[in-house]
């Protein structure tokens, strides 16, 4: 019987098809189903000038501390139950990423429809008169060819494509081809990061059989197609310390440790070499080690 | 029921904010702003649509923060843009700064290249401000909130909007700014902040001494109402038993 490729990869293996210089995408929400092994195995790596585009979390404060970031694409980077992201800050004050484009969200969301739309661009209303379009003099505006019921023929910002070399996502459910499930209340723009890049990686929590990803779960929440994803890795707690609804919530009290550690340099040493100076394996048994702790 | 609070006060004026919207969803970011929306759906504006600030339509008004209620519909994040550009709802921010000419900034204060102090990030402000209708909500009105010109223009107001030209300025409709000290709009000349009321106790001077700008007053400047007892009880007793609202703005 015929059966569609197996795609299932190690996080290392993802990352070695990395390259210097690439568009990344991140997807999730903020503190939310953020693909944070596959964020961690970039900071263990020598990957560098890389292009982010996120909706911003941690993903981002972590990537922009450890110098990874040559430009950075957002609307917003925020944990919030923190509102500010305290990595992120310090690089925006200290000026340690070379290039900013701080969009509207809606652009943002029109940019990903671009690219996976195989657009240069879309128009929307979003932008006009803000600063979004003075702090990034590249956006051009596109007037429409039909006038209005006023006789204007209107202009708008041509939002142009986000397209990503690669696309990362974490999701509850995938089968070994690809295909995955999202089981929480909302499916972010996942699938749009994957049709917006020319290869798309999925971590989950659980590879389970394709009739596993329907057995107990409207098909609608199977967001993902095979055909938009290049490689699929398990990691189980692999959004960790972001929400992976309902497998696990945010960890609050890691994520407070995380940020009350970047208020002092002797504090996010001890944070990194704890956490983050071992694979991913030695990082879930920290995190383990310190859930005990808490406890 | 005597000893009104201010942050009652403000919760009456967020909730009249939203009165006159109709069937449109009410959008707050923050505790006082949801506080303010939930009451106007349970007095003044039932066919106001909620969400639990997540991704579900509640059909019910639970008190705030609260889990499961009646779910009407589905509101995730990238729907929300969808809405936006529908132009059926009305959304009540955060403004870290505002100006006189009502544009709104949550990026970041200083120069954008290299910020003093990053902020949110423009967030959905550029494009909420264009395509519908929009209140901005400050707890602690002072000269360092309502200044002369915002750092980064995230929101924009009436007359930037127009300037950007008429697909800027057709759905711009920055509503009201709900302080501590009083309700504005942008009815002044030149579409500038006007004052329309001041919270009980509070002068004339007093929000001029809290702003960088003048503020355009006209005439004699009604007193923002009481809620009602009936609306007390609400936001008491139900709304908020476990009273955030006087963290948010406590009592002068």
């Amino acid at each position: 019987m015929s059966k569609p490729s197996n795609k299932e990869m190690t996080i290392d293996q993802v990352v070695a098809e990395l390259r210097d210089g690439m568009t990344i995408g991140i997807g999730g929400w903020g503190p939310r189903r953020k693909p944070m092994a596959l964020v961690r195995a970039i900071l263990r790596s020598d990957l560098k000038d890389l292009d982010i585009v996120s909706w911003g979390g941690a993903d981002v404060g972590l990537l922009a501390e450890a110098g990874k970031i040559r430009s950075l694409t957002y609307a917003f980077v925020s944990l919030d139950s923190i509102p500010l992201e305290p990595l992120f800050q310090q690089a925006r004050q200290n000026r340690t990423i070379p290039v900013i484009h701080e969009w509207d969200e809606g652009m943002f969301n029109t940019g990903l429809q671009a690219a996976a739309q195989r657009l240069p661009f879309l128009p929307m209303r979003a932008g006009l008169g803000s600063d979004v379009l003075r702090n990034n003099p590249e956006l051009k505006l596109v007037k429409s060819p039909y006038a209005d019921a006023n006789g204007d023929h209107e202009e708008f910002v041509a939002v142009p494509a986000l397209k990503l070399d690669v696309a990362m996502v974490h999701l509850n459910r995938a089968d070994v081809h690809g295909n995955a499930s999202y089981l929480g209340p909302d499916p972010y723009f996942d699938d749009l990061f994957c049709m917006a890049a020319d290869r798309a990686y999925v971590s989950c929590e659980q590879i389970v059989d394709t009739a596993g990803l329907t057995v107990d779960t409207p098909v609608q929440r199977v967001l993902l197609h095979r055909t938009m994803v290049t490689g699929v890795v398990e990691t189980p707690n692999g959004a960790h310390f972001t929400t992976c609804t309902p497998d696990y919530e945010r960890d609050e009290k890691f994520q407070k440790h995380y940020a009350a550690s970047t208020a002092d340099p002797e504090d996010w040493a001890a944070f990194k070499a704890r956490f983050l100076s071992g694979d991913e394996a030695a990082y879930q048994a920290a995190v383990a080690e310190f859930t005990k702790e808490q406890a | 029921m005597t000893d009104v609070t201010r942050a009652e006060i403000c919760a009456a004026a967020i909730a009249d904010a939203f009165k006159d919207d109709g069937e449109i969803f009410g959008s707050p970011m923050g505790t006082m702003p949801m506080l303010g929306v939930r009451l106007a759906k349970l007095t003044s504006n039932p066919d106001l649509a909620i969400s639990d600030g997540e991704s579900l339509f509640l059909a019910g008004v639970p008190p705030l923060y609260a889990k499961g209620d009646v779910v009407e519909g589905w509101i995730p994040f990238r729907r929300v843009f969808d809405v936006v550009a529908y132009g059926k709802r009305h959304v009540m921010m955060g403004a870290t700064q505002v100006d006189r000419h009502g544009n709104q900034n949550i990026s970041a204060i200083g120069p954008f290249e290299q910020p003093k102090r990053q902020l949110l990030g423009s967030r959905g402000a550029p494009g909420n401000t264009v395509n519908n209708r929009t209140s901005y909500w400050v707890p602690k009105q002072s000269s360092r909130v309502f200044v002369e010109k915002v750092d980064v223009v995230t929101g924009v107001g009436p007359k930037l909007a127009r300037e950007a030209g008429p697909a800027a300025a057709k759905y711009n409709d920055i509503h009201r700014i709900v302080t501590d000290l009083g309700v504005y709009d942008v009815g002044g000349p030149d579409d500038t902040v006007r004052l329309l009321s001041l919270h009980p106790g509070v002068t004339v001077e007093d929000v001029q001494a809290a702003s960088a700008f003048e503020i355009h007053v006209s005439g004699d400047v009604p007193t923002t109402r009481e809620p009602s007892v009936g609306e007390l009880m609400l936001i008491r007793e139900m709304l908020d038993p476990r009273g955030l609202r006087e963290r948010e703005v406590p009592n002068p």
